[in-house]
């Protein structure tokens, strides 16, 4: 999570691992020597809640009764030494330990860090090099098993540091190391004037307002994962995609309640109460939700955004229409039946692009026969994705 | 093939900013486009009338079509602002009968430096996946050209992937990082539409070289060590700003588009007269000797 205004920059990080807490590790170049005022954990909820408020979601409508149109409604849903390292700074912050390091070459950070009892593969060393000669101090925190245990949550809270730095960036590069494959990031940042998109990678908006089949409402979760990797399939891996820019003071609808003000203080939005408000639109806090999946191949380079002033708004959303079920009595119903006929072939239709399914396996989904050829004479459907990929 | 290259400039950057629009959601509507156009066209022709000189849209199409495809705005009418700062430039901000600056890029330097965070440039929006195509176009100036005057294209492009290669090499960078950087759409429209601009280089081919090498130092500068994505715009401009003094430091004709060379009705006011074509953005061949017009000097 990226905070920014100016060159003020609160950054808060929240991961998954794999395997015990204890073994886990973290390793962030840092643009100054920061001081413990400047390090803080929130808590895992304020992560969970932005997630939640942010994520992709379904819009549902219901159909009105065709013989009385009036009844609409809408249903929002929801081995080496440590030569020339040197610990400028170490602190105890929540369950992390915490050393802020400087280096002058990699092999001694190397060694160091498998000193200290830090896994790090030897591919990070020429990573790790270039951020030691950019003059990078090395932020390392591990886990404290007692003051763990003190916590009370089986989860690692977010840690969260704020300094000031001219580059506006993310270095992804030590994450794609020893990564199994392509690695999800979610960059969710918050800034007073808009939109932030990546500055060195193309920015794709993720599709919304597709009208989809009702199963989805309840499938939701795979129907995205299986868009997401074919549109990352179709962008050749390289694109950064946006799935929710919005203003945090109202959302339509709401995956979850926005957050408060006081939730966003303390997710780090330094302006709040500064008098900025008073600014007007300026003084508002605006939501940017990119999602990243890359590896060293598709982006060599860290990755580095842009604060922009565009305050439109754009969501990942789905859209459900639930056709009337009730009893139908009069002569509208029949050309109702057969518009919600061709609309339910059109949702099929479309969540087979969007996800690459096959059309047929949708169908069955949706409990739709699978049509006849035009001529009668069998199921011509097999045709329809014979040259996609 | 017309003589004049600036047709083929338009047809470039219009068939870029089509598949921009139509296939990389460049976000540039039908509304803003056309603001821009009709505030551009206007600022030339009243241009031309105060200035007594001849309506020509050719250029001014090619600053409109730079400025939708690389400017981004969160109000259209910044992006009205830029369109009439860029065209009003060539008429106002004159020495010895030369605009200082290229139009769209005097737009996009002000703007971007003045009100940042409403105006702002996706460089990367192209993606990298089609980039050899997109060169191979603009390349195609280099051919309709004959490859006269494009000098500062090629000077710029090698001198800036050499600012590119050193900062990778003093990191110990991989060769990937600078590689990515480079293949970046505004740094092709940049070094083909603007930089490239006949009328705003130094008239000398040596200086034009060092203008060239002089930008790409400067933006690589600003990009890589200040970490300032505008770089290059901010860098053109300030440069910009030497090339009355490289004129008069190394002597050469000016440039003139193709038929458009100064009847002797429309050249009476020598050494502060502007001249009849305004211009942008285009290498293009040397122009035939009758057409050729001695520096004019002050004093």
């Amino acid at each position: 999570m990226l905070i920014r205004d100016q060159n003020r920059t609160v950054v808060t990080m929240t991961s998954d691992y794999d395997g015990d807490a204890k073994a886990f590790a973290l390793v962030v170049p840092v643009p100054a020597l920061l001081e413990r005022k400047q390090i803080n954990v929130a808590t895992t909820d304020l992560v969970d809640r932005l997630d939640e408020y942010s994520a992709p979601r379904v819009v549902e409508f219901q159909d009105p009764d065709p013989c009385h149109p009036d009844a609409a409604r809408e249903e929002p849903a929801g081995g080496v030494k440590a030569v020339g390292v040197k610990v400028e700074a170490s602190y105890e912050v929540g369950e992390y330990d915490i050393v802020i390091l400087s280096a002058k070459e990699s092999d001694g950070l190397i060694g160091w860090l498998k000193q200290n009892g830090y896994k790090l593969p030897k591919a990070a060393g020429p990573v790790l090099n270039s951020y030691i000669k950019r003059k990078l101090h090395f932020f390392v925190a591990k886990v404290n098993a007692e003051r763990k245990a003190q916590t009370g949550t089986p989860y690692l809270r977010p840690l969260q540091m704020a300094f000031e730095s001219a580059r506006f960036d993310l270095p992804i590069r030590l994450g794609t190391v020893n990564a199994k494959g392509p690695q999800d990031l979610y960059v969710f940042a918050l800034t007073r004037t808009g939109r932030v998109e990546a500055a060195n990678y193309r920015n794709v908006k993720l599709a919304s307002d597709v009208p989809v089949p009702e199963y989805v409402k309840g499938e939701l979760a795979p129907f995205y994962k299986a868009m997401v990797d074919r549109q990352v399939k179709k962008d050749d891996g390289s694109a950064v995609y946006l799935e929710y820019a919005w203003d945090t003071s109202w959302c339509d609808p709401c995956a979850a309640e926005p957050l408060t003000a006081s939730e966003l203080k303390r997710l780090g939005v330094f302006w709040l109460g500064d008098g900025g408000e008073k600014a007007g639109r300026l003084g508002s806090t605006y939501l940017t939700r990119l999602h990243v999946r890359y590896d060293a191949k598709s982006f060599p380079e860290d990755l580095l955004f842009q604060v922009t002033a565009d305050t439109n708004s754009f969501q990942s959303r789905f859209l459900i229409r639930h056709p009337f079920k009730g009893e139908m009595s009069c002569d509208a119903a029949r050309g109702y039946r057969d518009a919600v006929g061709k609309r339910l072939i059109d949702e099929a239709k479309s969540v087979a692009s969007l996800t690459g399914l096959d059309e047929a396996e949708v169908r069955r989904k949706m409990n739709l026969k699978t049509p006849a050829g035009k001529d009668g004479k069998g199921d011509a459907s097999w045709m329809d994705n014979l040259w996609k990929d | 093939m017309p003589r004049d290259a600036r047709w083929y400039q338009i047809a470039v950057l219009a068939t870029l900013l089509a598949c921009g629009v139509g296939a990389l959601s460049f976000g540039v509507t039908p509304l803003s486009f056309g603001l821009v156009l009709t505030v551009a066209l206007c600022t030339q022709y009243l241009g031309n009338t105060w200035a007594r000189t001849r309506f020509d849209p050719r250029s001014t199409l090619i600053s409109v079509l730079a400025l939708c495809t690389l400017l981004r705005a969160d109000d259209p009418l910044w992006l009205a602002l830029a369109a009439f700062l860029a065209i009003a430039s060539k008429f106002v901000l004159r020495v010895r009968g030369k605009h200082v600056f290229n139009p769209a890029n005097f737009a996009l330097a002000v703007l971007l430096y003045a009100v940042s965070p409403h105006v702002w440039v996706s460089a990367s929006q192209w993606g990298h996946a089609p980039m050899p195509a997109i060169v191979l176009a603009a390349c195609g100036i280099l051919v309709v050209t004959r490859a006269r005057r494009v000098g500062v294209t090629l000077v710029f492009l090698a001198a800036y992937a050499a600012v590119h290669a050193l900062r990778a090499v003093l990191l110990d960078e991989p060769a990937a990082i600078p590689l990515h950087a480079l293949q970046s759409g505004a740094v092709v429209v940049f070094a083909f539409f603007m930089i490239s601009d006949p009328k705003t280089t130094p008239d000398h081919p040596l200086a034009r070289a060092l203008f060239a090498v002089w930008v790409a130092a400067l933006g690589g500068f600003v990009q890589l060590w200040l970490y300032q994505p505008n770089g290059l715009f901010y860098a053109l401009f300030l440069v910009s700003l030497a090339t009355p003094w490289l004129d008069s430091l190394f002597r050469a004709a000016r440039y003139q588009w193709p038929g458009q060379a100064p009847r002797p009705e429309e050249d009476p006011r020598a050494p502060h007269a502007p001249p009849d074509a305004l211009p942008h953005a285009l290498p293009f061949g040397r122009k035939r000797p009758g057409f050729l017009r001695p520096l004019r000097r002050q004093g």
